[in-house]
């Protein structure tokens, strides 16, 4: 099986920059980063199904060999569907965030501070951090500060 | 017979989903809606009986969808260990069901917004369902996809802060778990050509050993990931207990479980050999400690809980290494009697809560008196999730032992022992928090000093608000006392129970019974 370098190339872009995106606490950022990996996959079972081929039609004078394996974008397209859906949910639980506490990231967890004790001044310091968004981590901080009563 | 089979198995899936539209299409006449559900999910647990008793006759079935035969369209499968799935997680959805209708007409929907709490619930049940029939790898990721969406719905009921944060988490963690199985679907279908389980089957054990290994290791961390196995299960103790008691109860029970039932489908049909057995049993030796640690040192009982979830999928990944019949049928059994226990200790956790106001075990206290029936339905199961004979608990980590000692290792007999500390540990980390809520009288929940409670009086004030207290309505005691007596039956019932458990692991043990359920005329290459 032979498959092109340059999809190949783009899958491993959009893998690297969506996993990036992921890590962050911003959920703006995780959303793009989903899309991209989402994405990525996509591509991946493009570049399984081989170099393309005749449209998988049963007619007279094509031969099965040369059809195109039509599963994989069967696939593609259920996968896409998933994401639209997925992306549609997280967009509104963002903006739910959004409205509830001006805030678009994850803050640290209390239970697991408390749990911690006194070791958690590093994670203290990440929530502390994130909630005066001294941090760069997202588009809204100076907004927010401003809208917040 | 066969053509009853071919009927039964499509309604498993079909009932809970047109039970979501209808539900949807009712959303404003919620008495229409609560018996509507509650019809269709009892006609679930009929169907899964039927199919429990049919198949342990015949051994299994496979309907071929829409009619396209077998390596081609989607089949459904069912045999004993799915008949058995179906069964068990359709009677805990029934009773979590009647649970959340009860907590649902006494708080005036305010927990539960009716209108999408039914149809949600329902799509969740189908993709339960779903998984455990799915035929083809990819029918099971689309199954996947349809309890994940569903359980994110769920847990972010209502919307508040919390609830978003918790969400937030695991829908991500979730979405790269799917992603991973997308794309070792993907690798898979390169490499064999095909995505029906039974050729899988015959097709992965021609590939070089080196690629069967990659294909392994990325489904394992995919359905590791969903089982919430050491060292992918930082998600769960930090967003479960944030959902609605009776949406806790129903993801701690089945949720992680339809992740260990593809663990179990993956090491005996796909990659049939056990050569992982060394990586599952570290893996399954650091579950079982590391989450009953964390469950020691929780000071919320929900919390608590969720620690010992993680902490007993370790005895279900050590069935599975031991890859004997025994070790199989163990976990079987194992993971049917840890379906039910766990939710039953949401749902009288969801009770306490009711009663006490909170689940922070440093304000809860006098119980006992105030509520006698919480008490011994949360001191029963409380029991049995540590192991004490006579309950299930007691009889599955018991044969899982026994199958370990039929397969000794030195690593083995490590994991028998850290089995053992394990349910010591539940056993104390329950009864503390038993005689903590239930035991301690109301009034030294404030002032009691000792050694043990100093770590927990650490707990944040935040997260401990002591709400109005309200008594329970009896649906809510009545479906607890259902649950409590379904995980009594696993006891009286062990025996038939049991065998059958081992009889789906014989079963397992071959691949060849899977294959010719699909394809019963063979020549499938």
């Amino acid at each position: 099986m032979s498959a092109s370098l340059v999809l190949i190339l783009l899958m491993a872009v959009l893998y690297a920059g969506g996993v990036y995106l992921l890590l962050g606490r911003s959920m703006t950022r995780m959303l793009l980063g989903f899309l991209l990996v989402g994405n990525a996959t996509n591509l991946l079972i493009l570049i399984i199904a081989g170099p393309a081929g005749l449209a998988p039609i049963v007619a007279d004078g094509v031969e099965p060999s040369e059809m195109h394996d039509p599963l994989p974008e069967a696939l593609i397209l259920t996968a896409i569907v998933i994401t639209f859906g997925v992306s549609a949910f997280l967009l509104a639980l963002i903006y739910r965030s959004w409205r509830i506490a001006r805030a678009d990231v994850i803050t640290s967890d209390e239970a697991d501070v408390a749990v911690g004790g006194a070791d958690s001044s590093i994670d203290d310091e990440a929530s502390n951090e994130a909630e005066d968004g001294s941090g760069e981590d997202t588009e809204f901080e100076g907004r927010a500060e401003a809208k917040t009563p | 017979m066969n053509a009853l089979m071919n009927s039964l198995i499509p309604l498993v899936v079909l009932l809970p989903l047109i039970g979501a539209a209808g539900a949807l299409v009712a959303g404003r006449r919620p008495k229409l809606q609560v018996t509507f559900s509650i019809t269709v999910l009892s006609l679930v647990v009929l169907t899964s009986a039927a199919l429990v008793y049919l198949t342990d006759q015949t051994g299994g079935h496979a309907v071929e969808v829409g009619g396209w035969s077998a390596p081609f369209g989607i089949v459904l499968v069912v045999d004993r260990l799915s008949a058995l799935m179906l069964l068990i997680s359709s009677i805990v959805l029934l009773c979590v069901l009647v649970f959340s209708v009860g907590q649902g007409m006494a708080d005036g929907d305010r927990e539960t917004p009716v209108s999408i709490y039914h149809p949600s619930y329902l799509i969740l049940a189908a993709g339960v369902f779903n998984a455990f029939v799915a035929g083809d790898l990819f029918n099971l990721y689309v199954s996947f996809e349809i309890l994940l969406v569903a359980s994110y719905v769920l847990l972010t009921l209502g919307g508040t802060q919390a609830r978003i944060k918790a969400g937030i988490t695991y829908i991500i963690v979730s979405l790269v778990s799917s992603m991973l199985f997308l794309a070792s679907i993907a690798m898979i279908y390169g490499a064999t050509g095909t995505v029906n389980i039974a050729q899988l089957s015959v097709r992965l054990g021609e590939l070089p050993a080196d690629i069967q290994l990659v294909l392994q290791i990325m489904l394992l961390v995919a359905f590791g990931i969903k089982a919430a196995v050491f060292p992918l299960s930082f998600w769960l103790p930090d967003s479960y207990p944030t959902a609605p008691a009776p949406v806790t109860a129903v993801f701690a029970g089945l949720l992680t479980k339809v992740g260990v039932y593809a663990i179990i489908r993956t090491e005996t049909v796909l990659f049939p050999g056990n050569t992982l057995q060394t990586v599952l049993l570290v893996v399954a030796l650091l579950t079982l400690v590391i989450g009953i640690l964390g469950a020691v040192a929780q000071s919320d009982i929900k919390r608590m809980l969720s620690f010992t979830l993680v902490s007993h999928i370790g005895y279900m990944i050590f069935g599975i290494a031991i890859g004997t019949v025994a070790g199989l049928g163990a976990t079987i059994y194992y993971v049917i009697h840890h379906i039910t226990v766990q939710t039953t200790l949401f749902l009288a956790t969801g009770l306490v809560e009711r009663q006490g106001g909170t689940t922070a075990l440093n304000r809860l206290g006098g119980l006992l008196k105030a509520s006698p029936v919480i008490a011994v339905l949360f001191f029963i199961p409380a029991l049995n999730l540590g192991g004490i004979p006579p309950f299930s608990g007691f009889i599955g980590k018991l044969g899982l032992f026994e199958a370990g000692a039929q397969a000794p290792s030195p690593l083995v007999w490590v994991l028998i022992g850290a089995g053992a500390l394990t349910s010591l540990l539940t056993l104390y980390a329950l009864m503390r928090a038993w005689s903590l809520a239930f035991w301690r009288p109301k009034r030294e929940a404030h002032e009691e000093e000792s050694p043990a409670l100093d770590r927990i009086e650490e707990a944040p004030e935040e997260t401990s608000d002591v709400q109005d207290t309200k008594a329970s309505p009896r649906i809510m005691i009545g479906a607890t006392v259902a649950m409590v007596t379904v995980s009594i039956a696993l006891t009286v019932f062990a025996g038939p129970l049991y065998s059958m458990a081992t009889r789906a692991a014989e079963a397992l043990e071959s691949p060849a019974d899977y294959i010719s359920l699909v394809f019963p005329e063979g020549g499938v290459s």
